[in-house]
């Protein structure tokens, strides 16, 4: 039970569970890659390239891909109010339902769902996610999009992108590229959870 | 390892409350105009009822199809059963067929149990005799905590003929176990006998408990099982245990009416309360499917399921 409710999300070995040890403090071995400036630099750029790119924040809809991917989420909308002085709207998207991997693991608990009331046909919609890895979440939240209506267009804005693509994946819109190696461990910290902002590296022979 | 849902005592909070929340998540499938999920495909549910339902039955097949499962309905009427089968051989052939999932409905208390040993894909009990009906107590919950908010220290009265009510029986586990206060009313007849380790208050009286509760659930009088007078007559039980407008006047203003389903009206219930605002009893069917989608998926979507007893 608790297993389920503590499981990462991720088949990677990449910590974002809601129980994370050490909190937003690095543990042994841990390095921060990007510090609380270096992510704000970053959101800042992303929003700002998603509003050039929609021309605008009217047909905008933000969604973020739970736990971190909500509050990214979140955060860029923000940014892209204060910018144009108009809400841009933003909600979240669980994908847990559409993974491949279900079957691998216990049965594990649903995240959040959060849509506006109109939808997501006709909308611009903007995938956010901590990390990008394997590509097999974002095609996950693709499959779950398509049973929600039909957006003009979808795109994705990850924080970190660490490479070892699964599938033909790609996104428009990145943080930071972090070349890894599979025995790493990437780690996303935001002060709505973790207390702190910061992208912790650990482990792996470098 | 083996999970099945066969009781509410069975369940911890933790349990209760993971079914609920992912209930909740479920619910805004219902509102979608795809309502389906593809997580159970290529997984077989079977429903296998030796008792008349309508609504769990198709409640259950509602649930199981839009998280895409394959179901079989198995009714002992005009089945192999009718012919003499016992529930091990009609168990056995279920298990070659490869089902992941046996929701069963049975007239003997304990079935479900014994069923829970001859196979090995989960056993869900969708009601046992006088035993238990737990995904019915599950939905009761589920549709207080949509109208009330969290259960704890909210006061349940559970008024009827309890002694033949597998719902009375698992809403009582489940309700303690999420820290409401359950009191069951009944005449004395209706009552079982040893009541003991019942973790509730029982009560003859509707008429005190009436003005405490938040809650008050109306039990179907079972004519099926009533092979005895418990009562001297229906317009007596009704008069002291059924519930008119005048009862539903002086109930708190907050509290809801449910009902399981089917109702007799004018009987247990008058037609103007069923009907009325208050009345949860359309709301029980809708969450009745989001709840049992919930069941199946914590038991059947991955490895091992998440929740229920160990067998």
């Amino acid at each position: 039970m608790n297993a389920a409710r503590n499981q990462a999300r991720d088949d990677e070995p990449r910590s974002n569970g809601e129980v994370v040890p050490g909190g937003g403090r690095p543990v042994d071995g841990e390095r921060a890659v990007l510090e609380a400036p270096d992510i704000n630099r970053a959101l800042t750029r992303i929003a700002h390239e998603i509003l050039e790119r929609a021309k605008g924040p009217e047909k905008l809809l933000l969604l973020g891909i739970p736990t971190r991917g909500t509050v990214l989420a979140r955060r860029l909308a923000d940014r892209i109010e204060q910018v144009e002085g108009r809400p841009v709207a933003s909600g979240s998207l669980d994908v847990t339902m559409y993974r491949d991997d279900l079957r691998l693991r216990p049965a594990r608990a649903l995240g959040r769902t959060d849509l506006p009331k109109e939808g997501v046909d006709g909308r611009i919609v903007v995938l956010v996610d901590d990390v990008l890895y394997s590509g097999r979440t974002v095609r996950a939240a693709l499959d779950a999009l398509n049973d929600l209506g039909r957006p003009t267009a979808v795109r994705l804005a990850v924080l970190v992108d660490r490479g070892h693509r699964e599938l033909p994946i790609r996104a428009d819109y990145v943080g930071k590229n972090l070349p890894t190696s599979r025995a790493e461990t990437v780690r996303v910290c935001l002060a709505e959870i973790d207390q702190r902002d910061a992208v912790l590296l650990r482990g792996g022979q470098r | 390892m083996m999970r099945h849902l066969l009781s509410t005592a069975d369940l911890s909070r933790d349990d209760a409350l993971l079914i609920l929340d992912t209930a909740e998540q479920l619910a805004q499938v219902s509102g979608r105009s795809i309502k389906k999920l593809p997580t159970l495909r290529g997984r077989t549910v079977v429903n296998l009822f030796f008792e008349d339902s309508t609504r769990t039955r198709i409640s259950f097949e509602a649930a199981a199809k839009r998280l895409s499962a394959d179901v079989i309905n198995f009714s002992a009427k005009g089945s192999s059963v009718s012919k003499g089968e016992s529930l091990k051989d009609t168990a056995l052939t279920l298990q070659a067929m490869g089902a992941d999932a046996v929701v069963i409905r049975h007239g003997a208390s304990g079935a479900p149990h014994r069923l829970a040993n001859w196979v090995d894909g989960s056993v869900v009990n969708a009601g046992d005799g006088t035993h238990e009906h737990p995904t019915q107590a599950l939905l009761d919950a589920f549709t207080m905590r949509r109208r009330l908010g969290d259960l704890d220290g909210r006061r349940v009265t559970i008024v009827g003929d309890v002694l033949h009510s597998r719902v009375a029986r698992s809403n009582v586990h489940l309700l303690h176990t999420l820290g409401a206060e359950v009191t069951l009313v009944a005449p004395p007849t209706l009552l079982p006998v040893a009541m003991g380790d019942w973790p509730c208050e029982v009560s003859y009286d509707f008429d005190a408990v009436l003005s405490k509760s938040d809650v008050v659930m109306m039990l179907r009088v079972q004519h099926e099982r009533m092979n005895a007078s418990y009562f001297p007559s229906a317009r007596e039980y009704s008069r002291r245990y059924g519930l008119d407008p005048e009862r539903l006047g002086r109930m708190p203003e907050e509290a809801i009416v449910m009902h399981p389903g089917p109702m007799n009206r004018g009987m247990e219930i008058a037609a103007e309360v069923a009907d009325c605002a208050r009345s949860t009893i359309v709301e029980q069917v809708t969450n009745g499917v989001t709840v049992r989608m919930a069941v199946l998926y914590l038991l059947l979507s991955g490895s091992e399921p998440a929740i229920g007893g160990n067998q």
